[in-house]
């Protein structure tokens, strides 16, 4: 045991002990190939683990079970779609809570916190409500391609101006952008509320659905829609995992050694805004992802983004398909919101991290 | 011989104030400048100008005959690496990460190489995995030092001397630390780098420096060689100190404030 105590005493004494980047990754492909699976077999309807190859159609069993109809209708149709979108949503949160922290540099940055989430909410509750009373398009057609737009469209709209707010001559001043981003996060509520107000029936129940988050409407077409921007998002941190790094030391100091920072800061901004933006648009607002899973994967792998980045995709998806196992499973048949969940574990987290900060406790 | 970095009549001047005030510098390749003044003398603004982190409101700065704001960032950091003056850390990288961070994109096994070297020139081998936040103030200074000897040694690499500028590296030294660094840029100096160091010290400036530019309320007031530069009548105008300049047994001047009463007195 003389080694762990060794580990736990150079730890505490500042040292950085991190396992190897193939290891982190395969452990958390692991993890996420785990929640995956439990994902499939409970719910609702369950299926036992001796059902499940079967119904995903993985070997042809000559006693076909009476029960492989409604399995496979189950798996997908409903279950398969539901949780690639929890894994899809999961990675895009963390990813942006990550990169949001990088570029402000302060671990408590966090878009759903600092009304980013909020912001492409209203901008898509906005869409339904102007769009379904003007032009009468039909719902189908908004929720998978325009509800997308108009969120990103929102989010980037909210995270130029608190940048602006936030950043004066190369200084961003944490304080003011957490403040900003509570301020910026109440106009959007007035404004979702204010649409609440104004909606018929039927575009209130679409509405309530993004104030509450939920992964229920997950389907293919969302599926669709979410890929193409999570890949696309996830090349682009390659460009700027570097940048990412560097910009600890400051802007000035970026400068000095050799980062675009113009470039960086616009390139972050866009990123964190789609990613933002296009989880918003099918699931609604879920916090705390982004500052839970960057926060704890720091502690254990270190800063350097290149690790970071593609590690919080992944946690992100492991925690995501997790919470919404529970949330439809924790009080079934009905339903939790999972916004709400991740809310009840990511918000203590938070104090705690406030608190850490304070110098009162030590985690 | 043309000038590694030439300043043309430069100055910053933001609201109202002149900051800086119509300053001429030219440094040459070898050469190690000492920029002193007192606090508000325009070193730090003057420091960042030659950087091309500021752009100067009037005049123009040249690095290698090419004015700095017409380098794409990656490109100037290749010619010229600067040491700020806070530089403050958040997130628990090492030591050696931060170090790393001055290498840039060159390839693994020279980066480490270099960071290695550079680790162990600033007496800092022993902490590379240690997390920077952890460290002290003057220990986080010489890891940054170590950056940037670092990201030096990669331009110079590729594209010959460089230049080097410092803003007060010694301000959280302890006193061995202090001469380690600045002898430290003295020895790249003499490898052919361009330094320029905002000094607090005038001692150390005295010992080390080619050649000492005198900063006082944003103007130029003296550029030459220890001797013409550092006297008790410029010290007792500028700096409103009284002191007494006397020589070592190698004839190395030194500089001795004098109290405005005599020590002990109420």
């Amino acid at each position: 045991m003389t080694a762990v105590t060794d580990a736990g005493a150079k730890r505490r004494s500042g040292y950085a002990l991190r396992p190897p980047a193939s290891l982190t990754l395969l452990c958390l492909l692991a993890a996420l190939a785990g929640a995956a699976l439990v994902a499939l077999t409970v719910g609702a309807a369950g299926i036992p683990l001796t059902r499940l190859p079967a119904a995903l159609g993985l070997w042809a069993d000559a006693s076909a079970s009476p029960t492989l109809a409604r399995d496979q209708l189950v798996l997908w149709s409903i279950r398969i779609p539901r949780i690639g979108a929890a894994a899809m949503i999961g990675a895009l949160l963390a990813a942006s809570g990550a990169i949001m922290q990088g570029l402000f540099r302060n671990p408590l940055a966090d878009p759903a916190l600092v009304g980013v989430s909020s912001g492409g909410a209203f901008a898509a509750a906005a869409a339904i409500v102007i769009t379904d009373s003007q032009i009468g398009q039909s719902l189908h057609f908004l929720q998978n391609q325009l509800l997308p737009i108009a969120a990103f469209a929102g989010s980037l709209l909210t995270t130029i101006i608190l940048y602006s707010i936030a950043s004066r001559s190369g200084r961003t001043s944490i304080a003011i952008f957490l403040l900003a981003g509570i301020a910026i996060a109440a106009i959007a509520n007035a404004g979702i509320g204010l649409l609440v107000f104004i909606a018929d029936d039927r575009q209130l129940r679409d509405i309530t659905f993004w104030l509450l988050g939920s992964l229920s409407g997950a389907t293919w077409p969302k599926l669709a829609t979410l890929a193409p921007v999570l890949a696309c998002t996830a090349i682009a941190c390659v460009s700027i995992a570097r940048g990412l790094d560097v910009i600890v030391l400051g802007e000035a100091e970026a400068f000095h050694s050799g980062v675009d920072v113009e470039r960086l800061k616009r390139i972050s901004i866009v990123l964190v805004s789609a990613m933002t933006g296009v989880a918003v648009s099918v699931c609604g607002v879920v916090g705390f992802v982004g500052i839970v899973v960057p926060h704890l994967l720091r502690l254990v792998i270190g800063p350097a983004h290149r690790l970071l980045l593609p590690a919080s995709m992944l946690l992100g998806a492991v925690l995501l398909v997790g919470a919404d196992t529970l949330a439809r499973t924790i009080v079934a048949p009905a339903e939790m919101p999972i916004g709400i969940l991740t809310a009840a574990v990511g918000a203590p987290f938070f104090l705690a991290m406030l608190l850490r900060q304070r110098g009162l406790v030590s985690l | 011989m043309s000038a590694l970095l030439e300043a043309q009549s430069v100055s910053m001047m933001v609201g109202g104030a002149t900051l800086v005030d119509n300053i001429d510098l030219r440094v040459q390749a070898g050469e190690m400048v000492a920029i002193v003044g007192p606090n508000g003398a325009g070193k730090s603004t003057l420091l960042r100008m030659l950087s091309g982190d500021l752009r100067p409101t009037k005049g123009r700065i040249e690095l290698k005959q090419r004015d700095i704001h017409g380098y794409p960032p990656r490109l100037l950091a290749q010619h010229r690496a600067m040491l700020s003056q806070h530089v403050n850390v958040t997130f628990p990288f090492t030591v050696e990460e931060i170090v790393h961070m001055g290498a840039g994109d060159s390839g693994r096994a020279t980066a480490q190489r270099l960071v290695d070297a550079a680790l162990a020139e600033v007496d800092l081998a022993h902490f590379s995995q240690r997390q920077l936040p952890t460290l002290s103030g003057g220990e986080q200074q010489r890891a940054h030092f170590a950056r940037v000897l670092v990201q030096l040694a990669c331009g110079e690499a590729q594209h010959g001397p460089g230049l080097l500028l410092l803003d007060e590296p010694t301000s959280s030294l302890d006193m061995r630390h202090q001469i380690d660094l600045v002898e430290i840029a003295k020895q790249r100096a003499q490898n052919g780098t361009a330094v320029i160091a905002v000094l607090h010290d005038l001692n150390l400036a005295m010992r080390f420096a080619d050649r000492i530019v005198l900063l006082h309320r944003g103007r130029l007031a003296v550029d030459g060689g220890r001797a013409e530069a550092i006297t008790a009548e410029t010290i007792r105008r500028i700096f409103e100190v009284d002191v007494r300049i006397d020589y070592t047994d190698q004839g190395v001047p030194f500089l001795l404030p004098q109290t405005m009463r005599p020590v002990g007195a109420p």
